[in-house]
Protein backbone atom coordinates (compact mmCIF):
# COMPACT_ATOMS: atom_id res chain seq x y z
CA UNK A 1 0.00 0.00 0.00
CA UNK A 2 0.91 3.61 -0.63
CA UNK A 3 3.39 4.97 1.72
CA UNK A 4 3.94 1.89 3.96
CA UNK A 5 7.32 1.97 5.18
CA UNK A 6 7.98 5.52 4.09
CA UNK A 7 7.45 7.73 6.45
CA UNK A 8 9.39 10.95 7.74
CA UNK A 9 12.22 10.15 9.98
CA UNK A 10 11.71 9.93 13.79
CA UNK A 11 14.14 12.56 13.69
CA UNK A 12 11.35 14.47 11.30
CA UNK A 13 8.77 13.81 13.07
CA UNK A 14 9.79 14.56 16.83
CA UNK A 15 10.85 17.84 15.15
CA UNK A 16 7.06 18.59 13.84
CA UNK A 17 5.47 17.77 16.91
CA UNK A 18 7.72 19.90 19.09
CA UNK A 19 7.32 23.06 16.57
CA UNK A 20 3.69 22.18 16.80
CA UNK A 21 3.33 22.82 20.37
CA UNK A 22 5.76 26.17 19.81
CA UNK A 23 4.16 27.53 17.38
CA UNK A 24 0.55 27.26 17.95
CA UNK A 25 1.88 28.62 21.40
CA UNK A 26 3.34 31.30 19.75
CA UNK A 27 0.65 32.69 18.05
CA UNK A 28 -1.50 32.46 20.91
CA UNK A 29 0.37 34.53 23.14
CA UNK A 30 1.24 37.04 20.60
CA UNK A 31 -2.29 37.49 20.38
CA UNK A 32 -2.98 37.64 23.82
CA UNK A 33 -0.38 39.83 24.61
CA UNK A 34 -0.81 42.64 22.38
CA UNK A 35 -4.43 42.93 23.50
CA UNK A 36 -3.81 42.90 27.83
CA UNK A 37 -2.35 45.79 29.25
CA UNK A 38 -2.26 43.12 32.79
CA UNK A 39 0.90 41.92 34.22
CA UNK A 40 0.68 39.00 32.44
CA UNK A 41 2.00 41.32 29.55
CA UNK A 42 5.45 40.81 30.22
CA UNK A 43 5.99 37.26 31.05
CA UNK A 44 4.00 36.89 28.02
CA UNK A 45 6.54 39.38 25.93
CA UNK A 46 9.12 37.38 27.67
CA UNK A 47 7.71 34.09 26.69
CA UNK A 48 7.41 35.00 23.25
CA UNK A 49 10.79 36.39 22.54
CA UNK A 50 12.21 32.96 24.15
CA UNK A 51 10.26 30.80 21.91
CA UNK A 52 10.67 33.06 19.26
CA UNK A 53 14.46 32.13 18.98
CA UNK A 54 13.63 28.57 19.90
CA UNK A 55 11.72 28.16 17.12
CA UNK A 56 14.13 29.70 14.81
CA UNK A 57 17.00 27.44 15.67
CA UNK A 58 14.67 24.06 15.67
CA UNK A 59 13.55 25.65 12.51
CA UNK A 60 16.83 25.73 10.75
CA UNK A 61 17.62 22.17 11.95
CA UNK A 62 14.48 21.09 10.51
CA UNK A 63 15.26 22.17 6.95
CA UNK A 64 18.73 20.68 7.41
CA UNK A 65 17.45 17.76 8.24
CA UNK A 66 14.43 17.52 5.21
CA UNK A 67 17.16 18.36 2.78
CA UNK A 68 19.17 15.55 4.09
CA UNK A 69 15.98 12.81 4.39
CA UNK A 70 13.41 14.77 2.25
CA UNK A 71 9.95 13.46 2.48
CA UNK A 72 8.18 10.63 1.50
CA UNK A 73 6.58 10.78 -1.72
CA UNK A 74 2.25 11.92 -1.54
CA UNK A 75 0.00 8.88 -3.31
CA UNK A 76 0.05 8.74 -6.50
CA UNK A 77 -3.77 9.56 -6.93
CA UNK A 78 -3.74 12.58 -5.19
CA UNK A 79 -5.69 15.06 -7.21
CA UNK A 80 -3.09 17.71 -8.87
CA UNK A 81 -4.75 20.44 -7.03
CA UNK A 82 -4.21 18.91 -3.90
CA UNK A 83 -0.56 17.73 -4.62
CA UNK A 84 0.07 21.76 -5.57
CA UNK A 85 -1.35 23.01 -2.38
CA UNK A 86 0.72 20.55 -0.39
CA UNK A 87 3.67 21.86 -1.98
CA UNK A 88 3.58 25.18 -2.08
CA UNK A 89 1.90 25.23 1.94
CA UNK A 90 5.14 23.64 2.88
CA UNK A 91 7.09 26.28 1.06
CA UNK A 92 5.15 28.93 3.06
CA UNK A 93 5.28 27.18 6.33
CA UNK A 94 8.93 26.96 6.29
CA UNK A 95 9.41 30.62 5.00
CA UNK A 96 7.35 31.42 8.16
CA UNK A 97 9.05 29.35 10.52
CA UNK A 98 12.17 30.62 9.30
CA UNK A 99 11.05 34.36 8.76
CA UNK A 100 8.73 35.27 11.84
CA UNK A 101 11.73 35.21 13.91
CA UNK A 102 13.79 36.64 12.05
CA UNK A 103 11.39 39.94 11.26
CA UNK A 104 10.32 39.85 15.30
CA UNK A 105 14.05 40.14 15.98
CA UNK A 106 14.75 43.08 13.10
CA UNK A 107 11.44 44.86 14.04
CA UNK A 108 12.87 44.87 18.47
CA UNK A 109 16.13 46.09 16.56
CA UNK A 110 14.98 48.98 14.26
CA UNK A 111 13.12 50.00 17.45
CA UNK A 112 16.24 50.22 19.76
CA UNK A 113 14.97 48.19 22.32
CA UNK A 114 17.45 45.05 24.29
CA UNK A 115 16.10 41.76 23.25
CA UNK A 116 16.82 40.00 26.20
CA UNK A 117 15.88 36.13 26.41
CA UNK A 118 14.64 34.32 29.02
CA UNK A 119 17.33 33.38 31.68
CA UNK A 120 18.60 37.33 30.97
CA UNK A 121 20.39 36.06 27.39
CA UNK A 122 20.67 39.74 25.73
CA UNK A 123 21.10 39.20 21.75
CA UNK A 124 22.97 41.68 19.43
CA UNK A 125 20.32 44.13 17.36
CA UNK A 126 20.47 42.82 13.48
CA UNK A 127 19.31 45.69 11.99
CA UNK A 128 20.15 50.01 13.34
CA UNK A 129 17.09 52.36 14.80
CA UNK A 130 14.66 53.60 12.10
CA UNK A 131 11.36 54.09 12.31
CA UNK A 132 10.58 53.35 8.60
CA UNK A 133 12.34 49.65 8.29
CA UNK A 134 9.74 49.50 12.39
CA UNK A 135 6.86 50.52 10.74
CA UNK A 136 7.70 48.07 7.82
CA UNK A 137 8.59 45.17 10.04
CA UNK A 138 5.55 45.30 12.41
CA UNK A 139 3.25 45.15 9.78
CA UNK A 140 4.43 42.06 8.06
CA UNK A 141 5.12 40.47 12.02
CA UNK A 142 1.76 41.61 12.31
CA UNK A 143 -0.05 40.60 9.37
CA UNK A 144 1.74 37.31 8.64
CA UNK A 145 1.32 36.22 11.96
CA UNK A 146 -2.46 35.56 11.11
CA UNK A 147 -1.45 34.46 7.64
CA UNK A 148 0.79 31.63 9.46
CA UNK A 149 -2.35 30.95 11.86
CA UNK A 150 -4.65 30.52 8.75
CA UNK A 151 -1.90 27.90 7.14
CA UNK A 152 -1.67 26.04 9.69
CA UNK A 153 -5.33 25.79 9.93
CA UNK A 154 -5.14 24.52 6.46
CA UNK A 155 -2.54 21.85 7.04
CA UNK A 156 -4.15 20.68 9.69
CA UNK A 157 -7.75 20.42 7.97
CA UNK A 158 -6.01 18.83 5.33
CA UNK A 159 -4.10 16.11 7.80
CA UNK A 160 -7.29 15.41 9.16
CA UNK A 161 -8.86 14.84 5.34
CA UNK A 162 -5.75 12.77 4.63
CA UNK A 163 -6.68 10.67 7.97
CA UNK A 164 -10.40 10.21 8.18
CA UNK A 165 -11.75 10.84 4.47
CA UNK A 166 -8.77 9.25 2.26
CA UNK A 167 -7.33 7.08 4.48
CA UNK A 168 -4.10 7.38 2.30
CA UNK A 169 -1.96 7.05 4.54
CA UNK A 170 -0.06 10.49 3.92
CA UNK A 171 -1.10 11.24 7.90
CA UNK A 172 0.55 8.12 9.15
CA UNK A 173 3.90 9.56 7.40
CA UNK A 174 3.86 12.26 10.06
CA UNK A 175 1.56 10.61 12.75
CA UNK A 176 3.53 11.17 16.13
CA UNK A 177 3.00 7.46 16.85
CA UNK A 178 2.85 4.36 14.65
CA UNK A 179 -1.10 3.56 13.75
CA UNK A 180 -2.39 0.01 13.95
CA UNK A 181 -2.45 -0.67 10.79
CA UNK A 182 1.70 -0.33 10.36
CA UNK A 183 2.21 -2.30 13.40
CA UNK A 184 0.38 -5.28 11.85
CA UNK A 185 1.79 -7.39 9.34
CA UNK A 186 1.56 -5.54 5.62
CA UNK A 187 -1.29 -7.06 4.29
CA UNK B 1 -5.23 0.12 -1.66
CA UNK B 2 -6.50 3.60 -1.03
CA UNK B 3 -10.07 1.67 -3.11
CA UNK B 4 -9.97 -0.89 -0.63
CA UNK B 5 -10.44 2.58 1.97
CA UNK B 6 -13.33 4.16 0.59
CA UNK B 7 -15.54 4.89 3.08
CA UNK B 8 -19.31 5.05 2.64
CA UNK B 9 -20.84 8.58 2.12
CA UNK B 10 -22.23 9.14 5.48
CA UNK B 11 -19.24 8.46 7.21
CA UNK B 12 -17.48 10.65 5.15
CA UNK B 13 -20.11 13.12 5.96
CA UNK B 14 -19.52 12.53 9.64
CA UNK B 15 -15.65 13.42 9.38
CA UNK B 16 -16.46 16.60 6.93
CA UNK B 17 -18.35 17.85 10.01
CA UNK B 18 -15.75 16.76 12.63
CA UNK B 19 -13.10 18.31 10.66
CA UNK B 20 -15.00 21.54 10.39
CA UNK B 21 -16.01 21.52 14.08
CA UNK B 22 -12.01 20.74 14.95
CA UNK B 23 -11.19 23.87 12.70
CA UNK B 24 -13.69 26.27 13.59
CA UNK B 25 -12.74 25.40 17.36
CA UNK B 26 -9.44 26.08 16.95
CA UNK B 27 -10.17 30.08 14.98
CA UNK B 28 -12.69 30.45 17.59
CA UNK B 29 -10.05 29.94 20.35
CA UNK B 30 -7.33 32.01 18.47
CA UNK B 31 -10.29 34.92 18.21
CA UNK B 32 -11.14 34.21 21.72
CA UNK B 33 -7.45 35.25 22.80
CA UNK B 34 -7.30 37.90 20.88
CA UNK B 35 -9.89 39.80 22.44
CA UNK B 36 -12.69 39.97 19.81
CA UNK B 37 -14.88 37.86 21.71
CA UNK B 38 -14.12 40.46 24.74
CA UNK B 39 -15.02 43.95 24.19
CA UNK B 40 -14.83 44.85 27.78
CA UNK B 41 -11.16 44.00 28.10
CA UNK B 42 -8.79 47.16 28.73
CA UNK B 43 -6.14 46.75 25.99
CA UNK B 44 -3.54 49.17 24.83
CA UNK B 45 -5.46 50.40 22.14
CA UNK B 46 -8.16 51.86 24.23
CA UNK B 47 -5.71 53.25 26.85
CA UNK B 48 -3.87 55.09 23.74
CA UNK B 49 -7.41 56.19 22.42
CA UNK B 50 -8.52 57.24 26.41
CA UNK B 51 -5.45 59.19 25.93
CA UNK B 52 -6.02 61.36 23.03
CA UNK B 53 -7.24 64.73 23.44
CA UNK B 54 -11.47 65.69 21.77
CA UNK B 55 -9.63 66.79 19.04
CA UNK B 56 -7.84 63.95 18.09
CA UNK B 57 -4.19 62.59 18.62
CA UNK B 58 -1.52 64.40 17.83
CA UNK B 59 0.45 62.61 14.86
CA UNK B 60 3.78 61.28 14.87
CA UNK B 61 3.94 62.22 18.25
CA UNK B 62 4.09 59.96 21.62
CA UNK B 63 0.49 59.95 22.74
CA UNK B 64 0.82 61.42 26.19
CA UNK B 65 3.95 63.61 27.49
CA UNK B 66 4.07 64.83 24.03
CA UNK B 67 5.61 67.86 24.37
CA UNK B 68 9.34 68.22 25.20
CA UNK B 69 13.06 68.19 24.73
CA UNK B 70 15.99 65.86 24.86
CA UNK B 71 19.16 65.89 26.65
CA UNK B 72 22.27 63.90 27.04
CA UNK B 73 24.63 64.09 29.59
CA UNK B 74 26.17 61.31 32.36
CA UNK B 75 25.46 59.39 35.00
CA UNK B 76 27.87 59.22 37.56
CA UNK B 77 27.51 56.24 40.42
CA UNK B 78 28.92 56.95 43.62
CA UNK B 79 29.15 53.17 44.17
CA UNK B 80 26.10 53.26 47.05
CA UNK B 81 23.66 52.13 45.23
CA UNK B 82 25.49 48.07 44.72
CA UNK B 83 24.25 47.43 48.72
CA UNK B 84 21.06 47.17 47.16
CA UNK B 85 21.59 45.95 43.27
CA UNK B 86 23.83 44.54 41.54
CA UNK B 87 23.11 46.27 38.71
CA UNK B 88 26.32 48.08 36.52
CA UNK B 89 24.97 51.32 36.70
CA UNK B 90 25.36 51.45 40.51
CA UNK B 91 29.24 50.11 40.42
CA UNK B 92 31.00 53.64 40.91
CA UNK B 93 31.74 55.12 37.42
CA UNK B 94 30.30 56.96 34.59
CA UNK B 95 27.74 56.24 32.33
CA UNK B 96 26.19 57.88 29.26
CA UNK B 97 22.50 59.29 29.61
CA UNK B 98 19.98 60.64 27.46
CA UNK B 99 16.70 61.45 28.71
CA UNK B 100 13.76 63.98 27.58
CA UNK B 101 12.22 66.78 29.67
CA UNK B 102 8.52 66.79 28.85
CA UNK B 103 5.42 67.60 29.87
CA UNK B 104 2.09 65.54 30.58
CA UNK B 105 0.01 66.46 27.69
CA UNK B 106 -0.78 64.77 24.70
CA UNK B 107 -0.52 67.89 22.52
CA UNK B 108 2.72 68.83 21.86
CA UNK B 109 1.95 72.85 20.97
CA UNK B 110 0.14 72.81 24.47
CA UNK B 111 1.46 75.68 26.49
CA UNK B 112 3.33 75.69 29.30
CA UNK B 113 1.48 76.99 32.21
CA UNK B 114 -1.39 74.36 31.45
CA UNK B 115 0.60 71.75 31.98
CA UNK B 116 0.44 70.54 35.60
CA UNK B 117 2.50 67.29 35.42
CA UNK B 118 6.17 67.42 33.68
CA UNK B 119 8.18 64.11 33.23
CA UNK B 120 11.71 62.66 32.61
CA UNK B 121 12.60 59.87 30.67
CA UNK B 122 15.81 58.75 31.15
CA UNK B 123 17.55 55.75 29.62
CA UNK B 124 21.33 54.89 31.08
CA UNK B 125 23.41 52.89 29.56
CA UNK B 126 26.56 50.62 30.84
CA UNK B 127 29.67 48.81 29.37
CA UNK B 128 28.15 45.45 29.77
CA UNK B 129 25.63 46.26 27.32
CA UNK B 130 22.64 46.50 29.62
CA UNK B 131 20.18 49.61 29.76
CA UNK B 132 18.17 51.36 32.38
CA UNK B 133 14.97 53.08 31.71
CA UNK B 134 12.83 54.91 33.46
CA UNK B 135 10.22 57.48 33.12
CA UNK B 136 9.46 60.10 35.83
CA UNK B 137 7.11 63.04 36.79
CA UNK B 138 7.11 65.48 38.86
CA UNK B 139 3.95 64.34 41.09
CA UNK B 140 4.63 62.23 44.79
CA UNK B 141 2.43 59.99 43.50
CA UNK B 142 0.08 58.89 41.03
CA UNK B 143 -3.34 59.84 40.94
CA UNK B 144 -5.32 55.93 40.61
CA UNK B 145 -4.32 53.19 42.51
CA UNK B 146 -4.83 50.66 39.19
CA UNK B 147 -4.48 51.09 35.63
CA UNK B 148 -8.05 50.46 34.87
CA UNK B 149 -8.65 53.42 37.32
CA UNK B 150 -6.50 54.97 35.25
CA UNK B 151 -8.58 54.18 31.94
CA UNK B 152 -11.87 55.55 33.89
CA UNK B 153 -9.66 58.68 35.11
CA UNK B 154 -9.29 59.64 31.91
CA UNK B 155 -12.68 58.82 30.53
CA UNK B 156 -14.37 61.60 33.54
CA UNK B 157 -11.42 63.85 33.12
CA UNK B 158 -12.88 63.79 28.99
CA UNK B 159 -16.31 63.49 29.86
CA UNK B 160 -18.98 66.39 29.15
CA UNK B 161 -21.32 65.21 32.26
CA UNK B 162 -19.96 67.50 34.65
CA UNK B 163 -20.45 64.84 37.84
CA UNK B 164 -18.09 62.79 36.19
CA UNK B 165 -15.04 63.80 37.80
CA UNK B 166 -16.57 63.53 41.18
CA UNK B 167 -18.48 60.41 40.72
CA UNK B 168 -14.56 59.27 39.87
CA UNK B 169 -13.21 60.86 43.14
CA UNK B 170 -16.35 59.35 45.05
CA UNK B 171 -15.30 55.70 43.59
CA UNK B 172 -11.57 56.31 43.71
CA UNK B 173 -10.82 58.30 46.82
CA UNK B 174 -6.88 57.60 46.60
CA UNK B 175 -7.18 60.30 44.15
CA UNK B 176 -7.78 63.03 46.55
CA UNK B 177 -3.48 62.93 47.44
CA UNK B 178 -2.64 63.60 43.97
CA UNK B 179 -5.02 66.32 43.76
CA UNK B 180 -3.86 68.10 46.57
CA UNK B 181 -0.61 67.73 45.17
CA UNK B 182 -1.81 69.89 42.46
CA UNK B 183 -3.32 72.25 43.93
CA UNK B 184 -1.53 73.40 46.47
CA UNK B 185 2.45 72.13 45.30
CA UNK B 186 4.22 75.23 44.05
CA UNK B 187 5.18 75.62 40.16
CA UNK B 188 8.78 76.49 39.14
CA UNK B 189 9.59 78.28 35.99
CA UNK B 190 12.25 75.87 35.07
CA UNK B 191 12.46 71.53 34.32
CA UNK B 192 16.07 72.05 36.34
CA UNK B 193 14.31 73.02 39.54
CA UNK B 194 11.62 70.36 39.32
CA UNK B 195 12.22 67.25 40.86
CA UNK B 196 11.35 63.86 39.29
CA UNK B 197 9.78 60.35 40.99
CA UNK B 198 9.57 56.90 39.90
CA UNK B 199 6.42 56.42 41.72
CA UNK B 200 6.55 52.66 40.67
CA UNK B 201 8.09 50.78 43.10
CA UNK B 202 10.16 47.94 41.82
CA UNK B 203 12.71 45.26 43.24
CA UNK B 204 16.64 45.49 43.56
CA UNK B 205 18.31 42.27 43.85
CA UNK B 206 21.98 42.63 45.55
CA UNK B 207 24.47 40.62 44.67
CA UNK B 208 23.86 38.19 47.39
CA UNK B 209 19.71 37.55 46.03
CA UNK B 210 18.69 39.75 48.10
CA UNK B 211 15.50 41.57 47.38
CA UNK B 212 14.59 45.46 48.22
CA UNK B 213 11.93 46.97 47.28
CA UNK B 214 12.58 50.29 46.46
CA UNK B 215 11.07 53.58 44.48
CA UNK B 216 13.67 56.44 43.39
CA UNK B 217 13.35 59.86 42.32
CA UNK B 218 16.25 62.66 40.94
CA UNK B 219 16.54 65.83 43.11
CA UNK B 220 17.74 68.71 41.74
CA UNK B 221 20.76 70.73 42.63
CA UNK B 222 19.07 74.03 41.28
CA UNK B 223 17.10 75.69 44.13
CA UNK B 224 13.28 75.90 43.13
CA UNK B 225 11.59 78.96 42.27
CA UNK B 226 8.19 79.01 43.10
CA UNK B 227 6.03 80.84 40.35
CA UNK B 228 2.68 80.93 39.44
CA UNK B 229 1.46 79.22 36.35
CA UNK B 230 -0.05 82.92 35.36
CA UNK B 231 3.69 84.52 35.51
CA UNK B 232 4.75 81.02 33.92
CA UNK B 233 1.76 82.31 31.63
CA UNK B 234 2.98 85.63 30.57
CA UNK B 235 6.55 83.98 29.87
CA UNK B 236 5.60 82.32 26.96
CA UNK B 237 3.82 79.00 25.78
CA UNK B 238 7.15 77.64 25.23
CA UNK B 239 9.87 78.77 27.81
CA UNK B 240 10.12 75.60 29.62
CA UNK B 241 12.40 74.71 26.62
CA UNK B 242 13.76 77.82 25.83
CA UNK B 243 14.82 78.18 29.24
CA UNK B 244 16.51 74.86 29.69
CA UNK B 245 18.25 75.47 26.49
CA UNK B 246 19.82 78.95 27.87
CA UNK B 247 20.20 77.53 31.35
CA UNK B 248 22.31 73.90 30.03
CA UNK B 249 24.18 76.60 27.50
CA UNK B 250 25.63 78.76 30.63
CA UNK B 251 26.69 75.39 32.18
CA UNK B 252 25.70 71.55 33.12
CA UNK B 253 22.43 70.53 35.58
CA UNK B 254 22.95 68.05 37.91
CA UNK B 255 20.03 65.93 39.83
CA UNK B 256 20.89 63.47 43.08
CA UNK B 257 19.76 60.31 42.61
CA UNK B 258 17.56 59.28 45.49
CA UNK B 259 16.65 55.61 46.52
CA UNK B 260 13.98 55.08 48.99
CA UNK B 261 14.06 51.63 50.40
CA UNK B 262 10.33 50.17 51.38
CA UNK B 263 10.01 48.60 55.15
CA UNK B 264 9.06 45.54 55.17
CA UNK B 265 4.99 45.33 54.62
CA UNK B 266 5.34 48.47 53.00
CA UNK B 267 2.96 48.14 49.94
CA UNK B 268 4.69 48.03 46.92
CA UNK B 269 1.35 47.57 44.57
CA UNK B 270 -0.33 50.92 44.80
CA UNK B 271 1.66 54.28 43.22
CA UNK B 272 -0.99 56.17 44.34
CA UNK B 273 0.44 55.94 48.31
CA UNK B 274 3.44 57.08 49.17
CA UNK B 275 5.37 55.51 51.55
CA UNK B 276 5.63 56.96 54.83
CA UNK B 277 8.58 59.82 55.46
CA UNK B 278 10.72 57.84 57.66
CA UNK B 279 11.67 55.32 55.07
CA UNK B 280 15.52 54.79 54.47
CA UNK B 281 16.88 56.16 51.89
CA UNK B 282 20.21 55.99 49.76
CA UNK B 283 22.21 58.49 47.40
CA UNK B 284 23.10 56.56 44.71
CA UNK B 285 24.79 59.17 42.21
CA UNK B 286 24.03 61.75 40.07
CA UNK B 287 22.59 62.92 36.76
CA UNK B 288 24.50 65.80 34.70
CA UNK B 289 22.32 67.01 32.04
CA UNK B 290 25.12 68.25 29.68
CA UNK B 291 23.44 68.77 26.34
CA UNK B 292 20.28 70.18 25.00
CA UNK B 293 19.59 68.11 21.89
CA UNK B 294 17.39 69.06 18.66
CA UNK B 295 13.90 67.43 19.55
CA UNK B 296 12.44 66.60 16.51
CA UNK B 297 15.69 65.48 14.65
CA UNK B 298 17.44 64.08 18.23
CA UNK B 299 18.32 60.73 20.12
CA UNK B 300 14.96 60.84 21.60
CA UNK B 301 12.50 60.75 19.12
CA UNK B 302 12.61 57.06 19.01
CA UNK B 303 13.31 55.82 22.09
CA UNK B 304 10.52 54.76 24.06
CA UNK B 305 11.39 54.93 27.63
CA UNK B 306 9.33 51.68 28.43
CA UNK B 307 9.92 51.44 32.35
CA UNK B 308 10.50 48.11 32.49
CA UNK B 309 13.55 47.92 30.40
CA UNK B 310 15.61 47.05 33.19
CA UNK B 311 19.17 45.83 34.01
CA UNK B 312 19.42 42.63 35.61
CA UNK B 313 19.55 43.53 39.89
CA UNK B 314 16.50 45.76 39.08
CA UNK B 315 13.16 43.77 38.22
CA UNK B 316 9.22 44.86 38.19
CA UNK B 317 7.39 44.34 41.92
CA UNK B 318 3.91 43.84 42.48
CA UNK B 319 2.73 47.31 41.19
CA UNK B 320 0.21 46.48 37.99
CA UNK B 321 1.65 49.98 36.28
CA UNK B 322 5.07 49.18 34.85
CA UNK B 323 3.39 45.95 32.71
CA UNK B 324 0.64 48.21 31.75
CA UNK B 325 2.58 51.14 30.86
CA UNK B 326 4.76 49.07 28.54
CA UNK B 327 2.02 47.86 26.78
CA UNK B 328 0.56 51.13 26.18
CA UNK B 329 3.92 52.68 25.58
CA UNK B 330 4.67 49.84 23.04
CA UNK B 331 0.92 51.09 21.22
CA UNK B 332 2.40 54.60 21.77
CA UNK B 333 5.72 53.73 19.79
CA UNK B 334 4.44 51.48 17.25
CA UNK B 335 1.76 54.30 16.27
CA UNK B 336 4.09 57.04 16.09
CA UNK B 337 7.02 55.22 14.06
CA UNK B 338 4.43 54.62 11.40
CA UNK B 339 3.20 58.52 11.53
CA UNK B 340 6.43 60.04 10.71
CA UNK B 341 5.62 61.62 7.82
CA UNK B 342 3.02 63.54 9.88
CA UNK B 343 5.58 65.11 12.18
CA UNK B 344 8.83 65.65 9.58
CA UNK B 345 12.36 65.41 10.54
CA UNK B 346 13.68 69.08 10.14
CA UNK B 347 16.90 68.20 7.97
CA UNK B 348 17.90 71.83 8.08
CA UNK B 349 17.32 72.18 11.79
CA UNK B 350 20.36 73.21 13.96
CA UNK B 351 20.85 71.45 17.63
CA UNK B 352 19.67 74.81 19.95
Amino acid sequence: MIGIGQRFTPLQRLLHWLMVFCIVAMLFIGVGMVSTITPKYLPLVSIHKSLGIAILVLALIRLVVRLRYGAPPLPADLPEPMRLAAHLSHYALYILMIGMPLLGWSMLSAAGYPVVLYGGVRLPAILPQSDRLHTLLWNAHFYLAFLFFALILMHFAAALFHALVRRDGVFETMAPVPSRDELTPAE
Amino acid sequence: MPESRRLPARSVFGSLVIIFVVIAGSAAAFAYTAGWFSPRRLTPDKMVDALAPPTGAALGHRRNHAKGICFTGVFESNGSGSTLSKAQVFVRGQYPALGRFNLGTPDPNAPDSTVRVRGMGLRISTPDGQEWRTAMINAPVFPAATPQAFHELLLAAASKDPNAMKAFAGAHPEIATFGAWAKSAPWTGSYAEDRFNSLNAFIFVDNSGAEHAVRWSLLPAAQAVPISPDELAKRGPDFLQQEIVDRVRRGPLHWTMVVTVANPGDSTGDPSKAWPEDRRTVEVGTLTVQQIEAEADGPCRDINFDPTVLPAGIRISDDPFPAARSSIYAKSYDLRTAESKDYPRTATSTKP
